[in-house]
């Protein structure tokens, strides 16, 4: 006869799932206003969603670091709060972006913030566990939200985008799934903890090594897939290019915030237990997925897609320092995200004001250079706002992306790894070119056609985004001292 | 004044900004009073400036990011106070003598933000800082050759920007690894240049580190194989761009050279000695043949530019006091006489719109103040004594004889090949008979032209005559920064060939 479970409520530690309950049951609230009534407004919802991920927010604030709950799945340890924190921030900065002066189809569905609510609370399941279930779980919540949310924007390029997200999405999901699987069998657990302890008993036994490769191997194209390493990455572009601007400039930052803190704890596990080719794949990964990235960068017709081509590159540089595994290289992954995000929302928010119902310029494309011509005469202010952006993203000091940049080569160099600094210079400088073309059909070139074009979607909310924006891409050499004595003491208290 | 120096690095940047507000048709006078009391600021520092105190003076400094070591730091001494006071001088002179029509206000903010990251370069101590200038000034320089160029505008604007851009990360990962070792030996995260000096790395860091430094700053200079970005850039830059450029953002490469490599890498700068000297020959000779064959004006003056960086660089590494206090000269007179011979051709191409000589001819009847300005420029250029050019020129020959008589032959040259090219050009253009109808009528220099090159005429007579009230300053760091060098240099060679005792002023 099976004995009854019994189970205190104060050893499930509930305080540690708080911040994802509330975000799960604030979309639910969601979905009972418009039950309720009809037709609200969708500024309504943003300001309510933006009001429970505040909530959201401040709980993950109150968090005591190093703590475990909910049967020992959940673990919040300093890094799982960091990547919290960013993901809540990230999803407040960009939320917004849906109060544009035009009528966008997916803003006037509930559902669309209701689901951002539940994506949310799925990433930030995958930051705090280091149950390999769990984190599928969050993945999959998360996942199937976001392509949902993608295929809303209600143009056929957006349900290709989401179908296509979606195949390459479970394709991931089974790679990571058959992974966990070998991992489970190899150890008998699902716990990373308990995972590494059985690991590092057993790893002089022979045949071991080929199961660990199996694992990692399956684990990091699913990872990779998730974060749009290169040979993964190929989904990135036509996905970002379906999805409205505010969602892709989500995608660039957020899921790989959360994807990075799963790498960061299976890697880092894999590297730590002296696994050294784990580090070697991760290592050319990173400088492949740079280098790509670049080059297919260059040779973009459109400005979204460049973006995207810029993001995989921007993600190559911050997986190197994954392979670091040393505080530093582990702190500037997020510091890194942090100052990218801003500029990243900033960059994403122009394209977005320019989004128009018709393709007036390119056939194919929404955002072609062409469009943004002479935009220094048409309407200077947003020039210089654009190129400041671009010029952070190419890593002009002293804007945002610099001072991520700089870390994270002072932390491959910290760690012994000069020539990856070298790569990652020599790689800035490529991609200046691509953020410098921008620059110059902005600046130096004259108008192609009619005007009104580039501000179309203009409003009071988002000249407060991208004003907030620029200011915390001038303006962080002002912020990036707390940033970084937060990050690495948060993450160096969570023992990476 | 404490803080002078931050107000003369943010003064021409909040001007700037509130520039935006100036209506266009006063935003010219706007910004030739901005850059006019940014000069007497500069001024102003001089004048407080310690002639006896050969080290770091009205020192600021403010940490930043102290858990990485960076930290809001300025100084002046006495090899930057000089190129600081030609940055403002420089500025204002292109400001006045400035003829542009389109788009004026651009132009003006743009140059002001531009000014603040010259002098931002020359005053940081704090090596972040100091990159965070360097980077900064190619962006409006970008807009300015980009937006107000010639035809192939964008193409030389990326050029170079590209070009210094790559170089610069080169340089920027050697400065992560500068601090790196500083935390590895003391704990401490610090990218403060005093700092720095303080470190004493075995020769074979240096040497990789030396290569890291060198990349980023010969490409600005620019040395020999990396100059191909510059005769593009001056080809296609407006007269203004041309100016500043040569004047001022070449000298951030040699400033580079003195502030950075010579006293973090002694042993290293020893064993470079031989191929820089020999890269600044090819510099000095290949390039002032390439002058020669030149038919555009304003490419001679570009490829001369090349050739006299070319004499600047072999001053540097020269290692001794006369060497690098005559670069430091050379690079005010350089920057003055070849800003001052850029407007001249803009004067022309104002005129006429074209920079071919066989266009000219017998100008020298029909514009005489003219054909006298652009002589006696022309002579300082080829350092004829009594000009400006003449000091820094055979200072720097004479303190790079002690290293290599031979070579010093061959720089020496650069005097002669230079008098030929730059004589052919006044030749071709000024002398003879007008064969060009539509010479025939053009206008001489006006007053605002007048106004902006007569102080360019006087400064290079005066300091040509009596350059003492620069050169004791600067002689004075430069002796500190030498026999600093010898007291931390490993090597024998290098403490042998860093010669401290001889003085400038003996020699004057």
């Amino acid at each position: 006869m099976l004995e009854p479970i019994k189970v205190s409520l104060e050893s499930l530690n509930l305080i540690t799932l708080a911040p994802m309950l509330i975000a799960i049951v604030g979309g639910l609230i969601i979905l009972c206003i418009d039950l309720f009534k009809e037709n609200l407004d969708k500024s309504l919802y943003v300001m309510l969603t933006i009001l429970i991920l505040v909530v959201d927010f401040g709980l993950v604030m109150g968090l005591n670091a190093n703590e475990r709950g909910f049967f020992d799945v959940m673990l919040i340890d300093g890094v799982s709060i960091v990547s919290q924190l960013l993901i809540v921030a990230g999803s407040i900065l960009f939320i917004p972006l849906g109060l544009t002066s035009k009528r966008f189809h997916e803003y006037e569905y509930p559902e669309f913030f209701a689901l951002f609510l539940f994506m949310v609370a799925g990433f930030q399941f995958m930051a705090a566990s280091d149950n390999l279930i769990l984190i599928l779980v969050g993945l999959e919540t998360a996942s199937l939200a976001l392509y949902t949310l993608i295929a809303m924007h209600n143009r056929s390029d957006s349900y290709e985008a989401a179908v296509k997200y979606f195949t390459m999405g479970a394709l991931a999901t089974a790679f990571y799934a058959m992974g966990s699987a070998v991992v489970y069998g190899l150890t008998g657990s699902v716990e990373l903890y308990q995972v590494a302890q059985t690991l590092s008993s057993r790893l002089n036994e022979p045949g071991l090594m080929i199961a660990i490769f199996g694992s990692s191997v399956l684990l990091l194209s699913a990872l990779a897939f998730k974060l749009s390493l290169f040979p993964f990455h190929t989904w990135a572009p036509d996905v970002y290019q379906g999805a409205s601007a505010p969602l892709a400039g989500y995608m660039s930052v957020v899921p790989k915030i959360a994807a990075f803190v799963v790498s960061l704890r299976i890697f880092g596990m894999y590297i730590e237990l002296g696994v050294e080719w784990v580090r070697v794949i991760i290592l050319i990964i990173a400088v492949l997925t740079m280098t790509l990235g670049n080059i297919m960068a260059l040779v973009q017709e459109d400005v979204k897609r460049m973006l995207a081509y810029s993001s995989i590159s921007h993600a190559g540089f911050v997986v190197a320092a994954l392979a670091l595994d040393t505080t530093e290289g582990n702190t500037s992954i997020f510091l890194y995200y942090a100052l990218f995000m801003f500029t990243n929302l900033g960059a994403f928010a122009m394209l977005w004001i320019s989004r128009h119902k018709q393709r007036r310029f390119d056939d194919r494309f929404d955002n072609p250079y062409e469009k943004f011509a002479g935009l220094i005469n048409i309407m200077p202010m947003g020039a210089v706002i654009m190129a400041l952006f671009m010029l952070s993203l190419a890593g002009v000091p002293p804007f945002s992306v610099f001072w991520g940049k700089i870390y994270v080569m002072q932390a491959a160099v910290n760690a012994g790894y000069v020539w990856l600094a070298i790569v990652m210079g020599l790689n800035s400088a490529i991609a200046a070119y691509y953020y410098l073309k921008l620059v110059v059909y902005m600046f130096l070139k004259e108008p192609v056609k009619s005007v009104d074009v580039v501000y179309y979607n203009l409003s009071k909310p988002l000249m407060v985004i991208i004003g907030f924006a620029t200011v915390a891409t001038v303006g962080a050499i002002f912020y990036v001292q707390p940033l970084i004595s937060y990050f690495y003491y948060m993450i160096s208290a969570s023992g990476y | 004044m404490e803080n002078i120096l931050s107000v003369l690095v943010f003064f021409p940047a909040i001007a700037g900004l509130l520039g935006f507000v100036v209506n266009k048709e006063s935003a010219r006078v706007y910004g030739v009073t901005v850059a006019a009391i940014e000069f007497f600021l500069s001024l102003w520092l001089w004048f407080a400036f310690d002639n006896n105190n050969a080290g770091m003076q009205f020192v600021e400094m403010i940490p930043l990011i102290p858990d990485f070591g960076v930290s809001y730091y300025l100084g002046v001494d006495g090899i930057s106070l000089f190129i600081v006071i030609m940055s403002t001088l420089m500025t204002l002179i292109g400001m006045i003598s400035m003829n542009i029509a389109k788009n004026i206000k651009n132009m003006v903010i743009t140059l002001l933000f531009l000014e603040m990251t010259m002098v931002g370069v020359f005053l940081s101590l704090d090596a972040i800082i100091f990159y965070l200038f360097w980077e900064l000034s190619l962006v409006p320089m970008l807009y300015i050759i980009g937006a107000w160029g010639g035809p192939l505008r964008i193409y030389a604007s990326i050029k170079f920007f590209l070009y210094t851009f790559m170089g610069s990360l080169v340089m920027l990962v050697g400065m992560l690894f500068v601090a790196y070792i500083y935390h590895d030996l003391t704990g401490v995260w610090s990218f403060a240049l005093t700092d720095w000096y303080a470190l004493v790395l075995p020769v074979s860091y240096q040497l990789w580190l030396f290569a890291a430094f060198f990349i980023g700053f010969a490409i600005k200079v620019p040395m020999f194989p990396f100059h191909t970005w510059l005769p593009y850039a001056h080809g296609q830059a407006p007269t203004i761009g041309s100016v500043i450029l040569a004047a001022v953002l070449l000298k951030m490469g040699t400033y580079g050279f003195v502030r950075f490599s010579l006293p973090m890498f002694p042993d290293a700068s020893v064993i470079a000695i031989t191929p820089i000297a020999i890269i600044s020959i090819i510099m000095i000779i290949y390039t002032a043949m390439v002058a020669y064959a030149q038919k555009d004006m304003k490419q001679v003056i570009a490829y001369s530019s090349v050739s006299h960086m070319g004499i600047i660089m072999l001053g540097i590494f020269a290692m001794n006091a006369e060497g690098i206090g005559g670069s430091v000269f050379q690079m005010l007179s350089h920057g003055i006489v070849s800003g001052a011979l850029f407007m001249l051709v803009g004067v022309i191409y104002d005129r006429r719109h074209t920079k071919m000589m066989d266009e000219f001819g017998g100008l020298a009847t029909v514009m005489p103040k003219y054909a006298l300005v652009f002589g006696i420029m022309l002579m300082a250029s080829v350092g004829l004594p009594l000009t400006i050019g003449f000091v820094g020129e055979f200072l720097v020959l004479i303190g790079f004889y002690n290293v290599s008589p031979i070579m010093t032959i061959l720089a020496g040259t650069s005097i002669i090949v230079g008098a030929v090219y730059m004589l052919s050009v006044y030749k071709k253009s000024f002398f003879g008979p007008v064969t060009n109808e539509a010479n025939r009528t053009l206008q001489d220099l006006d007053a605002k032209e007048t106004i902006s090159l007569v102080p360019l005429v006087l400064i290079v007579v005066w300091l040509g005559v009596h350059p003492k009230p620069v050169l004791e300053p600067i002689d004075n760091s430069v002796k500190a920064m030498l026999s600093f060098m010898d007291e931390k240099a490993i090597t024998q060679e290098a403490k042998e060939m860093i010669k401290v005792a001889k003085s400038t002023q003996e020699i004057k």
